[in-house]
């Protein structure tokens, strides 16, 4: 049971068969989250370091608690706490830490394709998680993984991905592998941040929500990126909310079983009420735990077989 | 006064419309005489005798566009390593951009850069001067001066002009000094942090991407601006399929605009860009439509000749991540190999590549340049059609690597070149 | 060709006989609890609880535990092993654990599923229930319950198959040249 690859830096390079493997194991992990004793001694003596140019809290703390789980030592470098300020390129960081003999380095950068400037300079494996707008691998398959428990299935089932597509490597990563499994995907925003093309990649584009969330299964709401929006690529919060925020209202419109994700963090009132955060269709907290099973998965397919050279 | 004479060679010199077998005398650094090829005859004592047999000659190549980093950024390129770069690449006469440090928008600095060329530099070197002081975009510089000194031509290329009533106005000045405006066309607001093309690929890829019409734009307006002023506007690197259809409606209104492409953008497009920093350049590469465009563009004279954009950067600027990377590629030394793949692919003659690289930019900046005919400098440069050749960066002359070409086998390469008569690149 | 050594009867002969040691030497099945290594070890754990239930006419509890996560060879191998399910339906403190697995052979396994136990509790003893013996352990670890002891050398290889999995029940000695690899 292998991984074609050392790195898992995009959904779009990855295989069916190795996301069926990725889901399936992290299945078992999650049992392991489950014990009193939540720790295996899989990967004692493993050293993975957590490489973070971007704040996150979530993402990190599920790296970290997965890596620990499994008796890695895990280290954080976070870009405030590291040389990042005295100017040192990418290049050069990632040399310094490999001369520590890391196993595996899990980078978070704001420029796309910085993890595969990485991957291909070291001999470690490397995990993106999050680059740019480009991908965020992890995200999208702990977001499967949870559609997958909840319905037995992702063939066939209408997901819906709703906000700000243009910069989000969440959308992507999601819409890659969900078409790889068989789901019809549309995205939903605001035209603006609608990115040119996208329609390629296998999704159907609409802007208006109140049509699309009546036949979806599965509604994936964005992170609206407040910093991002220096742009003005819409009027106001109040107007995103008005036209592409999830009420409890809006809900009525669809599925009774439908399931709404969301990434973290939620802007609560803009791109969900309240009432929808905690609400039945929610599934928000269970994509936390999935999360760090899923990371698990990906560590234990990465190092838990001999080193290649 | 030293003579020379290349032997049997196939002439192709546009500017005569000549192309055949010839014997070309050289004396005193000038072409004195072009004869019919006589096997075996003896051309007497005293001649420096170059076999060119099986190879072509034709007039040195002038390359309107090319950045030498002399001075301020001599890590990256000085007047001396570009200009062997150059010979290398079969260029005898070049135009240096004025984005040096500090820019070429003074005459101290025009003179400094031509005093730098005739010392250590190895082909013909005209600065081109900055439109506006420090290149900044707000007054206009002292281009009377810059003309004296040296500066054949005006250019802010690496920023564009945003300041439309002073775009007239520089047009205006320029125009009344005989110079001409070689305008950087791009709507830096439209642009805003864009790094490659805007299409699928720069969704796919999740970088921002930069619009058409960034370029687009920005060509009808100094193409509106040049119609307003009637003064010699050159349009500098084209990369789009919009950018050409606006120039060849101009060009059929009689507006008095020229534009150039380059190798890259006529041989390159956006889905080779990746996360690979040597395909970073400004404008970006573009689609195979745009690429399809361009060559169109070069058949029918609405792109009147190639340009290198040779953009010397160094691993300083390039080993970083993709959108903190510096725009640029190197293109001297690779751009006649690269361009030989539209003689073989059958877009361009040899003869059409030839004038497009040598009489035709020599013309337009109007240089002594780009023609072999009796009295001209012996600016020449000889080509092996059929030599195939690996682009290695390592061999280049230059002193940055920064090409897209990396590993390209190409079929024809430059083998010696000669400025005045002397040979300045010989082929190891 | 390989050799049959025990076949559909022998091996339910030999799970009745280890049913009836597990009940007298635990005296009756207060506190027990069955657990099987996958895949093969939990099908027999499985048929152990159906006759040991059926003796004494009791509900024992029976699951499963994975001990992939807890090998030593993690690292070695040249691919991470699959992992299969850890089912253990009740708290395992102060209760008699009977593992059961297929074949006994270097000891490593066994010890990896004691480990993987520890983590779930404190049971007050792990007894080891086994199909078949093959001998060359590894590890200071023995069987208290065996249905067949077969000496084997180092090169041959041990099958069990059963119907749940291989569609038919027998044990078969490899020789090393037959092996599959």
């Amino acid at each position: 049971m292998r991984l074609k690859r050392k790195d898992i830096l995009t959904i779009e390079e990855l295989e069916r068969d190795e996301l069926e493997m990725i889901f399936s194991s992290a299945a078992s992990f999650k049992e392991v989250s489950e014990r009193d004793i939540k720790k295996v001694p899989t990967l004692r003596g493993r050293t993975i370091i957590n490489l973070f140019y971007e704040p996150s809290t979530r993402t990190r703390t599920a790296f970290e608690i997965a890596g620990k789980r499994m008796s890695a030592d895990v280290i954080n470098i976070s870009a405030s706490a590291s040389s990042v300020k005295k100017g040192e390129t990418l290049m050069d960081t990632a040399k310094n830490l490999e001369a520590m003999k890391p196993d595996c380095i899990v980078i978070r950068h704001s420029s796309a394709g910085a993890s595969h400037i990485l991957a291909g300079l070291l001999s470690c494996s490397v995990i993106n998680a999050g680059d740019g707008a480009h991908e965020h691998p992890t995200q999208a398959l702990l977001d499967i993984f949870t559609i997958k428990e909840r319905f037995g299935r992702v063939e066939g089932l209408k997901v819906l991905i709703v906000g700000d597509i243009l910069h989000s490597r969440v959308a992507r990563s999601n819409i890659w592998g969900l078409k790889k499994l068989g789901a019809e995907v549309t995205v939903c925003g605001p035209p603006t941040m609608i990115p040119p093309h996208i329609e390629r990649l296998g999704c159907s584009v609409t802007y208006n929500i109140d049509h699309a969330i009546e036949d979806a299964d599965v509604i994936i709401m964005l992170r609206i990126q407040l910093e991002r929006q220096r742009a003005t690529l819409f009027p106001s919060l109040r107007e995103y909310a008005r036209c592409w925020g999830l009420s409890a209202e809006r809900l009525k419109r669809a599925k009774k079983d439908v399931l709404i994700m969301h990434p973290g963090p939620v802007n609560r009132g803009v791109e969900l009420s309240p009432e929808v955060i905690d609400g039945p269709w929610s599934v928000i907290l269970e994509q936390v735990t999935n999360g760090v099973a899923v990371r698990m998965a990906l560590f234990y397919l990465l190092l838990g077989g001999v080193k290649e050279d | 006064m030293e003579r020379v004479v290349l032997r049997g060679g196939r002439i192709i010199d546009p500017s005569q419309d000549m192309e055949g077998l010839y014997d070309i005398f050289i004396m005193g650094g000038r072409v004195a005489s072009i004869k019919p090829a006589e096997e075996g005859s003896p051309v007497g004592e005293g001649w420096l005798e170059y076999d060119c047999k099986g190879l072509v000659v034709a007039p040195g190549f002038v390359d309107l566009h090319t950045h030498l980093r002399e001075p301020g950024e001599e890590y990256k390129e000085t007047i001396k390593t570009g200009t062997l770069a150059a010979a290398a690449g079969g260029f005898t006469t070049i135009l240096c951009m004025a984005n040096t440090t500090p820019p070429n928008d003074s005459e101290a600095v025009t003179r400094f850069i031509k005093k730098r060329a005739e010392e250590e530099g190895t082909v013909k070197v005209h600065p081109v001067g900055a439109i506006t002081k420090g290149l900044e975009g707000k007054e206009l510089t002292e281009m009377a001066e810059l003309k004296e000194a040296g500066c054949v031509a005006v250019s802010d290329d690496g920023r564009p002009l945003m300041n439309t009533s002073l775009m007239r106005r520089a047009l205006e000045y320029a125009g009344g000094l005989g110079l001409t405006v070689i305008s950087h066309c791009e709507d830096i607001y439209l642009k805003e942090d864009g790094v490659m093309n805007e299409g699928f690929e720069a969704t796919r890829l999740g970088l921002k991407g930069i619009p058409a019409q960034v370029e687009s734009i920005m060509i009808a307006r100094d193409i509106e601006l040049c119609e307003l002023t009637g003064s010699r506007l050159h349009i500098a690197h084209v990369s789009t399929r919009r950018g050409v259809e606006l120039i060849r409606d101009a060009k059929r209104r009689g507006v008095n605009v020229t534009a150039e492409a380059t190798p890259h953008h006529l041989l390159l497009t956006d889905r080779m860009v990746g996360y690979d920093t040597d395909f970073k350049m400004n404008p970006p590469l573009r689609t195979e439509e745009d690429v399809e465009a361009l060559r169109e563009a070069l058949k029918d004279g609405t792109i009147d000749c190639v340009a290198t954009d040779h953009a010397p950067h160094s691993s300083i600027e390039k080993d970083v991540e993709f959108d903190m990377a510096k725009d640029g590629v190197v293109g001297l030394e690779t751009a006649f190999g690269v361009l030989m793949r539209l003689v073989h692919e059958g877009v361009l003659t040899l003869k059409e590549l030839v004038r497009l690289l040598s009489t035709e930019p020599a013309k337009l900046m109007g240089l002594q340049a780009g023609s072999l005919s009796v009295g001209s400098p012996a600016d020449v440069v000889v080509i092996d059609t059929e030599r195939e050749w690996t682009v290695e960066p390592e061999t280049f002359r230059s002193l940055s690597r920064n090409t897209p070409f990396k590993g390209w086998t190409l079929k024809g390469r430059v083998v010696r070149t000669f400025v005045d008569g002397r040979v300045v690149y010989e082929e190891e | 060709m390989p050799s049959q050594i025990m076949d559909e009867k022998a091996i339910d002969r030999a799970l009745s006989r280890i049913a009836h040691e597990v009940v007298e030497r635990n005296r009756g099945t207060q506190g027990l609890i069955i657990l099987g290594i996958p895949t093969r070890g939990y099908y027999l754990a499985k048929r152990l609880k159906d006759k040991i239930d059926s003796i004494e006419g009791t509900d024992v509890p029976a699951g499963s535990v994975d001990a992939t996560l807890y090998r030593d060879d993690i690292g070695l191998k040249k691919e991470a092993q699959p992992l299969k399910e850890t089912d253990i339906p009740v708290p395992i403190d102060d209760r008699v654990v009977v593992l059961v697995d297929d074949v006994l052979f270097t000891g490593r396994t066994i010890r990896a599923a004691m480990n993987a136990l520890m983590d779930f509790g404190r049971p007050t003893r792990i007894q080891l229930a086994v199909l078949v013996d093959r001998g060359h352990r590894e590890l200071p670890i023995r069987a208290d319950y065996v249905g067949k002891n077969i000496p084997t050398s180092v090169e041959e290889e041990v099958k069990v198959r059963l119907k749940e999995v291989d569609g038919k029940d027998e044990v078969v000695l490899i020789r090393g040249t037959e092996k599959e690899r």
